[in-house]
C-alpha cells in the first residue's frame, strides 16, 4: 500500500494533500498495490468522500479530541499508529508548513527514512525513486530509501490531480492512545495574514520585485498585477526583502522558498544566482528588465527591455483587457 | 536557560555547484564555505536570550575537522562554548542518521538543554528533517520554522510561518526550536570576539564515545543520481515601446505559452 496522509485547514483538504495522495494512486497502480488516504483530527470522517472521489477505497481515520488543535507530537503518535496497523510500502506527504514540521517525526518515531520536497516519484526496477532539489534547485538528487515504510513530502504545485474516479468506501478508524504526558507542544493559535494573499509556494502565477523597483512603494504596481491574475501571488528578491521594502515569507531564492509556478514574472531583478536557484523550475518565467544583459534575461522564456514604472503598469491594463475577454 | 545550538557548515548561496559524477558528489573545490544562514539566526537568538534571561549558549557541530570554522564563528559572537561531532562520513542526505548522533550526543555528552535551537533547514541538502527528528527521538517537544519566540519561565511561546500566515505554538521546555530568517538580525562578531574565539578550546566527541554501532549509523538513503538542471534557454526579447511590449507579452501568454 502507499498511503498520504490529508492536512485539514479551515475544515478543508488542502489541495497539496489531494496531489500528493494523486500521486499514491499512480505509484501504487504502477506497482500493483492499493492506495489509501490517511486522516486524522477531532471530527475528520466527513471529509472522506474527497478521497473517495479520487478512486482511494481506504481512507483510515484517527479522531479524538486530543487531535483538535495540531500538535506534531500527538499526530505523530497517530501516524505511526496507522503505519502499524496498515503497513504501507510508503507514506506520503504534502511539503507544506505542516508536512515538513510533520513527517520527519513520523520518520524518526518509525525509524523510516524521509525525501523531503520531493518533485518526482518514479517505479524503477520495482521500487520508487524519489528525485528532489538540492541547493535550492542547483542540483537534483535522485534517491531510494531503504526502509520500511519509506516516508516523502511532495513539493505542492508539481504533481498532478488525479482524475476523478468515484468509488464507494467506508472510513477505516484506527484507534491510538496518546498519553498526556507525550505532548508538550501544540497549536493554540492561527493568525492569518489580514491581506489574506495566498502564499508564493501554492500561486500558480508568482510576480516578484527587486532591487530595481526602488523602494516599498512600487510593489504596490505589482500587487496591482498580481490581483488581475488568477492564484497568482507577490514575490521578492533578497535585496528588495533585506533592504525591508517587503516581508521575508515573500522572498523567493535560497534562503527564501523554491517556488515552480506556471508563470514567474521577474519584475526589476537582475537574477543573482541564489535568486534563479528559486526560480528556474518555473514553467514559464517572464523578465521585466531595463538591462538586456542582466542573467534573469537568459532564463525568461519572455523578456521586455523597459522601465518597470512604464511597463508594468501598461502590463497590468493589457491582462485585464484580455482576461475580461 | 540552557542552550544548545546545533549548526552546519555548507557552501554559500552565491556558489556555483558543479557536480563529481562517478561518485555522485558534489565537487568542492573553489566552494567558499560559510555558517549555514539559518543557523546564524540560531546562534543570535540564543545570545540574546542568555543576555535578557542569563543561561549559557553551546555550540555543536556534526561533521569533518572543518566543521570548526563555523564552530569559531559562533564562538567569535559570543557563544560560550563549542563542540564538534566528529563525524568523516560524506553528505548522506540521511536526516535519521544525523539526528541520531545529536541525540545522543544530547544524551550522553552534552547534560541535555532547556532549549535546543535549529537552522529551520540547512542550506544545501535542503532536507529540514534533522531537528524534527531529533525532537522526537529526545521526547521533545519543537516549534519550527519560528520567527518569533517568548521564553516565560518553563514555558515557551513561538510563532511559527506557515501558508498564508502565523501559527501560535505553547511549548514546554525543555523543546526544540528552529529559526526562520526575521527571527531576528544576526550581529557581526567583534575583533575582540575573533581574537578570544581563536583561543577557545574545541572538544572533539568521537562517534565510538555515542556508543553508536554500524546500525544505528546506516543511511537509509541510497543515491541514485545527481544531477544539475539542464540550462534554461533565452527566449524572445521584446524592446521598444512600453504599451506595445506589453501587449504582444500578452498575446504570447496567452497563444503560445497558453498560461492565462
Amino acid at each position: 500500500m502507499i498511503a498520504a496522509y490529508l492536512e485539514i485547514r479551515d475544515g478543508k483538504i488542502k489541495k497539496s494533500s489531494l496531489e500528493a495522495l494523486s500521486e499514491a494512486r499512480r505509484r501504487a497502480g504502477e506497482l500493483g498495490l492499493e492506495a489509501a488516504a490517511v486522516l486524522v483530527g477531532d471530527s475528520v470522517a466527513g471529509l472522506a468522500p474527497a478521497a473517495f472521489g479520487l478512486g482511494i477505497a481506504k481512507v483510515y481515520v484517527i479522531e479524538g479530541p486530543e487531535f483538535a488543535a495540531y500538535s506534531p507530537q500527538a499526530y505523530a503518535i497517530a501516524l505511526a499508529g496507522f503505519a502499524a496497523e496498515a503497513k504501507p510500502l510508503a507514506l506520503f506527504f504534502a511539503a507544506t508548513s505542516m508536512g515538513r514540521d510533520l513527517a520527519p517525526r513520523v520518520a524518526a518515531r518509525l525509524g523510516a527514512g524521509l525525501a523531503s520536497d520531493c518533485v518526482k516519484v518514479a517505479v524503477k526496477d520495482g521500487a520508487l525513486e524519489f528525485t528532489r532539489p538540492i541547493y535550492a534547485g542547483k542540483a537534483f538528487l535522485s534517491l531510494r530509501l531503504t526502509s520500511s515504510p519509506q516516508l516523502a513530502t511532495l513539493r505542492p504545485n508539481v504533481f498532478p490531480l488525479a482524475d476523478e474516479a468515484a468509488v464507494s468506501g467506508e472510513p477505516i478508524r484506527v484507534a491510538v492512545d496518546v498519553p498526556a504526558e507525550a505532548v508538550k507542544g501544540r497549536v493554540t493559535e492561527v493568525v492569518k495574514e489580514e491581506s489574506a494573499e495566498i502564499d508564493v509556494t501554492e500561486a500558480d502565477i508568482v510576480v516578484s520585485g527587486g532591487r530595481g523597483l526602488k523602494g516599498p512603494e512600487a510593489f504596490g504596481l505589482l500587487r496591482d498585477l498580481a490581483a488581475v491574475l488568477p492564484r497568482a501571488a507577490v514575490g521578492a528578491s533578497r535585496s528588495a526583502v533585506d533592504s525591508g521594502w517587503i516581508g521575508h515569507q515573500h522572498q523567493v531564492g535560497q534562503t527564501g522558498k523554491t517556488v515552480s509556478p506556471l508563470l514567474y514574472m521577474a519584475v526589476g531583478i537582475s537574477g543573482a544566482i541564489q535568486h534563479l536557484a528559486g526560480m528556474s523550475s518555473s514553467k514559464f518565467i517572464v523578465a521585466v528588465n531595463k538591462d538586456p544583459e542582466a542573467p534573469i534575461m537568459k532564463v525568461a522564456d519572455y523578456a521586455i527591455v523597459g522601465d518597470l514604472f512604464e511597463v508594468v503598469p501598461k502590463l497590468t491594463e493589457e491582462l485585464k483587457k484580455a482576461l475580461a475577454e | 536557560m540552557n542552550m544548545l545550538v546545533f549548526v552546519k557548515r555548507v557552501p554559500d548561496t552565491e556558489s556555483r555547484i558543479r557536480i563529481q559524477h562517478e561518485t555522485r558528489t558534489i565537487l568542492e573545490d573553489g566552494l567558499n564555505f560559510v555558517i549555514s544562514p539559518y543557523d546564524e539566526y540560531a546562534v543570535e537568538e540564543a545570545l540574546r536570550i542568555k543576555e535578557a534571561k542569563g543561561g549559557t549558549v553551546r555550540v555543536v557541530a556534526v561533521g569533518r575537522d572543518e566543521a570548526a570554522t563555523v564552530l569559531r564563528k559562533c564562538l567569535a559572537m559570543g557563544a560560550d562554548e563549542a563542540f564538534l561531532v566528529k563525524d568523516d562520513a560524506p553528505e548522506t542526505y540521511d536526516g535519521l542518521r544525523t539526528a541520531r548522533i545529536i541525540a545522543r550526543a544530547v544524551e550522553r555528552k552534552l547534560g541535555g538543554a532547556d532549549l535546543l535551537l535549529f537552522g529551520k533547514q540547512s542550506v544545501g541538502a535542503d532536507n529540514g528533517q534533522v531537528p524534527a527528528m531529533a525532537a522526537e527521538l529526545l521526547g521533545l517537544p519543537q516549534a519550527t520554522v519560528v520567527t518569533k519566540l517568548e521564553i516565560d519561565g518553563a514555558s515557551a511561546t513561538a510563532l511559527r510561518e506557515i501558508e498564508g500566515g502565523l501559527e501560535k505554538v505553547a511549548l514546554t521546555l525543555p523543546a526544540v526550536v528552529t529559526a526562520q530568517k526575521g527571527l531576528n538580525e544576526p550581529r557581526y562578531e567583534t575583533l575582540k570576539g575573533i581574537m578570544a574565539a581563536k583561543k577557545k578550546p574545541v572538544p572533539v566527541i568521537t562517534l565510538d564515545e555515542l556508543g553508536l554501532g554500524a546500525g544505528d549509523l546506516a543511511s537509509a538513503v541510497e543515491v541514485t543520481g545527481l544531477d544539475v538542471p539542464a540550462a534554461r534557454q533565452a527566449g524572445r526579447m521584446l524592446q521598444g515601446d512600453p504599451a506595445e511590449a506589453a501587449r504582444e507579452l500578452v498575446r504570447l501568454l496567452r497563444n503560445e505559452a497558453k498560461v492565462i
